[in-house]
């Protein structure tokens, strides 16, 4: 479904993202992980055209895309989400959504019923009038997950949808994304949630300092003595290994 | 649907003004209220509605009105081609405007900034070529016929703006119903987020501009065809624009109702004004920024806001 090939992308002197490679599979949870400042978010924004890469290819649904604008990107039916949430503020939460639904609904009442649908199945039902500048975080984050997925995505990219919640607000969130990929929506995730990770998807890539150094199922790519250096230190992975 | 009524209830009374109204000065100023609503909307549509601030509307409305003038009096038209022509080609600049400032990424101050110098450089050059009656100014021949689309008397006038008027509103009233609306609002609040659900920033913000600069343009031929005067001053100078944007600032910006609260509001005031503190020059635009300042200061969401204010007053 997605095919990336040594993608580059360098800030000034640092290299955001250096090379990276990767396949995601259609009808999939797979996931991108990896310490604050990775170039986790980096590689998204150059997936979906936010910025363009200084080399590699991205290849969507047979089609190579590299240096399509975003807008062009969605239409074929890949999707982002932002990790620091970006509401339309000042419309309310049907207003949001309704502006993913009319990707393909041109009528108003098209487009507004199915942005309920879409509330109800990420859990906004009840906050369809509440203006999105209003949300608790744990609101907007649905938010931009109800706005993406209401376009119909068949690649969703979802940028740490659970940072900043609650345990129990992740509880509530976990299924709501298995019930998209059961829709048939693929979905690629950035996420430092471990438990997440570990319950959601099936294979995971771990990104440290712009590179790869790990791919596999979560489980055996936590117990990777480089993937727990990247994370906490090449210290404790010692530690760790003779403990 | 009782938007839409109340929108239709308001022009229908509107429509009778001239008929109950006796004084032909306050017809006129009824007139110039309705025209200054018009103004408004047709900024409000980008300015509002696609938060796209611009200080040279004045440029659209002197395409259009320089296009009826100089279509009549160099060419020998019939103004009713130059109402189509004018039209037209305000929304066309108003595209190519567009297109510009968008292609270099110009938003904000400096996309003000560059729809006045786009406008002033319009002003200079209707200046100083021969065919737009340079700094003379432009005089339609005076021809009151329907074919000429002249206006008798100030009643067939008031009620010629009234229909472009009217349109216009009708025309924001879909705006907000429409996909296309939804997508302006939503390049509006957050550029980058409505690109990633598949909104083409650059699309919505031309056909906003297109629709803005065509009832700017048809208010310029209106004016043309009303006054039968053109110079480059009144055609593309600073006061028509800062006219266009201060009557939605102050009665709500991005609202429906908003530019003709604001209109009549202003209007009100002006006159007040006058009658006070008599018919000094530059009176207008003195109380006019103070209005402006104190909007910004205390309502920022104009006179709508107010309206939504007390309303949540009295619930709670
Ligand atoms: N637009 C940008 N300009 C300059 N540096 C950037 C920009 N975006 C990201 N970076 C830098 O690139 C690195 C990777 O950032 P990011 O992709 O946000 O990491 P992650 O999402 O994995 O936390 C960081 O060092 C960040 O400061
Ligand atoms: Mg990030």
């Amino acid at each position: 479904m997605l095919e990336v090939t040594g993608l580059s992308r360098a800030f000034g002197g640092l290299k955001a993202v250096d090379g990276v490679s990767l396949t995601v599979p259609e009808g999939r949870i797979v996931s991108l992980i990896g310490p604050n400042g990775a170039g986790k978010t980096t590689c998204f924004a150059l997936i979906t055209g936010f910025h363009r890469p200084d080399e590699g290819r991205v290849v969507f649904r047979g089609r190579d895309i590299t240096g399509w604008k975003p807008h062009r990107i969605a239409a074929l039916g890949m999707v982002r989400t932002f990790q620091i949430v970006q509401p339309f503020a000042g419309q309310t939460v049907r207003e949001n959504i309704a502006v993913g639904a009319h990707m393909h609904l041109r009528e108003r009442d098209a487009a507004l019923a199915k942005a309920e649908e879409v509330a109800d199945a990420v859990g906004l039902g009840d906050r369809l009038g509440v203006d999105a500048a209003d949300l608790t975080v744990a609101g907007r984050k649905r938010l931009e997950v109800a706005r993406a997925l209401a376009t119909d995505p068949k690649l969703l990219l979802l940028d740490e949808v659970m940072a900043g919640l609650n345990p129990s607000e992740i509880r509530d969130v976990i299924p709501v994304i298995r019930a998209i990929r059961d829709r048939g929506v693929t979905i690629l995730l950035i996420e430092h949630v471990m438990q997440a990770v570990m319950e959601l998807s099936e294979h995971t890539w771990v990104l440290n300092q712009g590179r790869l150094i790990a791919e596999g199922p979560p489980r055996d790519v936590a117990r990777d003595g480089q993937v727990i250096a990247a994370y906490l230190g090449p210290g404790m992975a010692e530690r760790l290994a003779h403990a | 649907m009782t938007k839409l009524l109340a929108l239709l209830a308001i022009f229908a009374a509107l429509f009778c003004a001239p008929l109950v109204i006796g004084s032909e000065f306050w017809l006129n100023t009824v007139l110039l209220a309705l025209y200054a609503a018009l103004l408004g909307q047709a900024w409000n549509i980008l300015g509002g509605y696609g938060g796209q601030f611009s200080f040279g509307h004045a440029l659209f409305f002197g395409v259009g009105a320089y296009s009826v003038a100089v279509l009549q009096v160099e060419l020998g038209l019939s103004a009713w081609l130059g109402l189509v022509v004018g039209g037209a080609l305000a929304a066309v600049v108003a595209v190519i405007v567009g297109f510009l400032t968008a292609r270099y990424g110009l938003r904000g101050s400096y996309f003000a900034l560059v729809t006045l110098a786009f406008a002033e450089v319009f002003r200079i050059l209707s200046n100083s070529v021969s065919w737009t009656g340079a700094g003379e100014g432009i005089l339609i021949p005076l021809d009151q016929r329907l074919a000429a689309l002249q206006f008798p008397d100030t009643a067939s006038a008031y009620w010629a703006l009234w229909a472009i008027t009217l349109a216009c509103f009708l025309a924001v009233w879909r705006l907000e119903r429409s996909r296309f609306g939804a997508r302006l609002m939503a390049v509006r609040d957050n550029e980058d987020a409505a690109a990633a659900i598949g909104v083409d920033a650059m699309q919505v913000k031309l056909g906003a501009m297109a629709l803005s600069g065509l009832f700017m343009g048809l208010a310029g031929v209106f004016y043309a065809q009303k006054f039968l005067y053109l110079d480059p001053a009144i055609a593309f100078g600073p006061e028509k624009s800062v006219e266009a944007l201060l009557v939605p600032i102050v009665g709500g910006i991005g609202t429906l109702f908003g530019p003709l609260l604001g209109a009549f509001a202003l209007h009100g005031v002006a006159e007040i004004a006058r009658e006070t503190m008599g018919d000094a020059p530059g009176l207008n635009m003195i109380v006019y920024g103070t209005i402006l300042v104190c909007m910004v200061l205390f309502l920022p969401r104009g006179l709508a806001g107010l309206g939504k204010h007390v309303r949540r007053a009295f619930r709670a």
